[in-house]
């Protein structure tokens, strides 16, 4: 069964006049569990649909409006802080996620609400950066040496920031995926191509390309599928805006996943949004690049069958069970991807004994 | 119809099932549990609130166990809003008050058509009083003193000042007392006033809660204009003192304590400096009880 609230990301304007008051109440629910509540009341909003909205629900959408441009405001201050300190040490940097959205001014991203923070900076410069935040505030939220040599030692990111006194988290990545993973996107290719903030002289945001292949590669390299749909609903925004590119841009797109060693991602990213939001890709793209990056028959059976359960709000008189199961191996799944067995088992190990202590 | 009239036994099957719609304040709360104390707990507090239709419902609240072994060893019980669970496990003893913390969060999280300040609001000749909520004041005492003595109760816990109307909302519910204010609410003995069981050993010490007045309860859509602020203080060995405070003190104060002051930027400014210019601001140090009442009476009257 499909949640209404697919349905209505789906299509709002056909959706809207047909929801009954009851169906009103699931669709704001499981938009709140999914963290889409401010972009369903944004698109409520800016699509006029407000009349078809139960008078008593219309509170609440209001409220998640009201969330959303607080968060919106300390979301940008708080990137201008980190710009302040790496800036003062002349550090370039791009922000990755949900902070380029909020920098670049994207249409697709209001009423999104972002979280912690996610910026690239080169390798070789890593170390400055860190001595750079932590002189303006951050600090390092994993003590515990085993995890400190975890992200040093494997991961693609300096362990997570936290800001002394502001409490906001702050990731530092100095790639896309972790060194230990089997593809092996080059960063360097990816820097060639970021994009200059007007106005903010050494920061960046990546390329419209760049972003939705890295968009598509969180969602799949992810653990976390409680997040996923929202996910889903930034790829989409990110297809539709590419869209409006030129005619040769698709063909683009998939030689520069190519380039990157991302195509299975970028086959599974198109896949997903096509089949839950209906996001406009050609079909001669989808049959390219499953001709280059198909999994076997039997793996995208498995995908599908737990992707798309993972990804829906789990509040509400669903089977809880098997959304678990299906999120948990996709969690072991992400592991996998990230790192070799010889790696992944012990660490798996050691993180179950020491959530045991 | 109210959740008195339901049998107890078909209110714990309610509650297994599709749960009740409890009409709280401005909000219809969707209740469902498994937790054996609930529905006892629900009908000793509850009991005067009305039932609300399904479509109509603001919180999807579950109180259950972590799982099937926190049943029955050490049983725990989980609060969670919609599947989400904001706060980690308690002893099952506790699922009642984690009940009305959680719905606290629930409100200050998602209710931004208000300004929520933490404290405790009361009223009488169409004025409101609120009582900033600032830890070890004896707010709670003073209120449930107030209420037995025939104020009506708007809120123990958060004053929701519409960003509309400036008018206090209502949202009266149990009257949490902690310690030794236990003992001294259960002495006010008087017909409309229940204490329940006391739950020891939370976070804040033991807890009991207080019935909210029925006629309190009956009153729950009939918003209040706020007259003053005040700022209790109980201490022991010191006389009645009513100590006018500056607006802008006030101010600042009312604002650290405001849950959603943040998100709701300049317009909890200007509903906060408009409810200002129309109250009179104080300090109120105590040791009796009856000196409090007088002097709050005095307020009202003058």
């Amino acid at each position: 069964m499909e949640s209404c609230l697919v349905r209505f990301l789906r299509d709002p304007q056909h959706s809207a006049p047909r929801l009954l008051p009851g169906e009103w109440q699931m669709l704001i629910r499981q938009a709140r569990r999914s963290n889409l509540l401010s972009r369903l009341a944004h698109l409520v909003e800016t699509l006029d649909l407000l009349s078809f909205v139960p008078e008593h629900l219309q509170s609440h959408l209001h409220s998640a409006q009201l969330v959303s441009s607080s968060n919106l405001r300390s979301v940008k201050w708080e990137i201008l802080q980190i710009y302040t300190a790496l800036s003062e040490a002349g550090i370039p940097f791009a922000l990755l996620k949900g902070a380029a959205y909020v920098m670049s001014e994207r249409d697709a991203f209001q009423g999104r609400l972002f979280g912690d923070i996610d910026i690239l900076v080169r390798n070789e410069r890593l170390k400055e950066a860190e001595k750079a935040l932590i002189k303006h505030g951050w600090f390092c939220t994993k003590i515990d040496p085993y995890d400190q040599k975890y992200y040093r030692t494997w991961m693609h990111e300096l362990p997570p920031l936290k800001h002394l006194k502001r409490q906001t988290d702050l990731d530092v990545h100095h790639t896309i995926l972790p060194p230990t993973a089997d593809a092996k996107p080059d960063i360097n290719k990816i820097w060639e191509q970021v994009i200059e903030l007007k106005d903010y002289p050494g920061m960046y945001v990546l390329s419209l390309q760049d972003m939705i292949l890295h968009s598509a590669t969180h969602l799949f390299h992810e653990g976390d599928f409680e997040q996923g749909l929202r996910d889903v609903v930034d790829l989409d925004a990110l297809l539709r805006e590419y869209s409006l590119e030129s005619s040769d841009a698709w063909a683009d797109l998939l030689t520069r996943a190519k380039t990157l060693h991302l195509s299975r991602s970028l086959y599974y990213g198109l896949r997903y949004a096509k089949m839950l939001l209906k996001t406009p890709v050609p079909e001669e793209l989808t049959g390219d690049i499953a001709a280059e990056a198909e999994p076997l028959c039997f793996s995208r059976f498995l995908m599908d069958k737990m992707l798309l359960k993972a990804m829906m709000p789990n509040c509400i008189g669903q089977r809880t069970h098997l959304l678990g199961l299906a999120r948990f191996i996709l969690f072991i799944r992400s592991h996998y991807l990230r790192m070799p067995m010889r790696l992944l088992i012990p660490h798996l190990l050691r993180k179950a004994i020491k959530q045991e202590k | 119809m109210l959740l008195s009239s339901i049998p107890p036994r078909k209110l714990k099957q309610q509650l297994e099932g599709e749960g009740i719609n409890l009409k709280i304040g401005p909000f219809v709360v969707n209740l469902t549990s498994t937790l054996p104390n609930v529905a006892e707990n629900l009908s000793d507090l509850y009991g005067a609130y009305t039932l609300e239709d399904t479509h109509r419902v603001d919180f999807h609240i579950a109180l259950q166990s972590p799982s099937i072994i926190r049943r029955w060893i050490r049983p725990q019980a989980t609060f969670s809003f919609d599947g989400y669970l904001p706060f980690k496990p308690l002893p099952q003893t506790q699922s009642f008050a984690m009940f009305e913390w959680g719905l606290n969060w629930c409100v200050a999280n998602n209710a931004h058509q208000y300004l929520v300040i933490h404290s405790a609001v009361v009223e009488k000749n169409g004025k409101a009083i609120i009582f900033p909520g600032t830890p070890g004041s004896g707010k709670s005492t003073l209120c449930a003193g107030l209420v037995s003595q025939g104020w009506r109760l708007l809120s123990d816990e958060m004053a929701l000042l519409s960003t509309e109307t400036g008018l206090i909302t209502p949202i009266p519910r149990p009257i949490s007392l902690k310690n030794e204010s236990i003992d001294i609410v259960r002495s006010f003995a008087n017909d409309d006033i229940f204490v329940g069981k006391p739950v020891h050993d939370t976070a804040k010490g033991s807890v009991a809660h207080m019935r909210a007045p029925m006629s309190s309860v009956a009153r729950n859509d009939e918003a209040a204009v706020p007259a003053a602020i005040v700022f209790p203080k109980y201490r022991k060995d010191a006389s009645i003192e009513l100590l006018p405070l500056s607006k802008g003190r006030t101010f600042l104060e009312l604002a650290e304590n405001s849950f959603n002051y943040h998100i709701l930027g300049s317009t909890a400014f200007s509903v906060l400096t408009a409810m200002l210019d129309q109250c009179e601001c104080f300090r109120l140090n105590y040791q009796n009880l009856d000196d409090a009442y007088a002097a709050l009476g005095n307020l009202i009257d003058a």
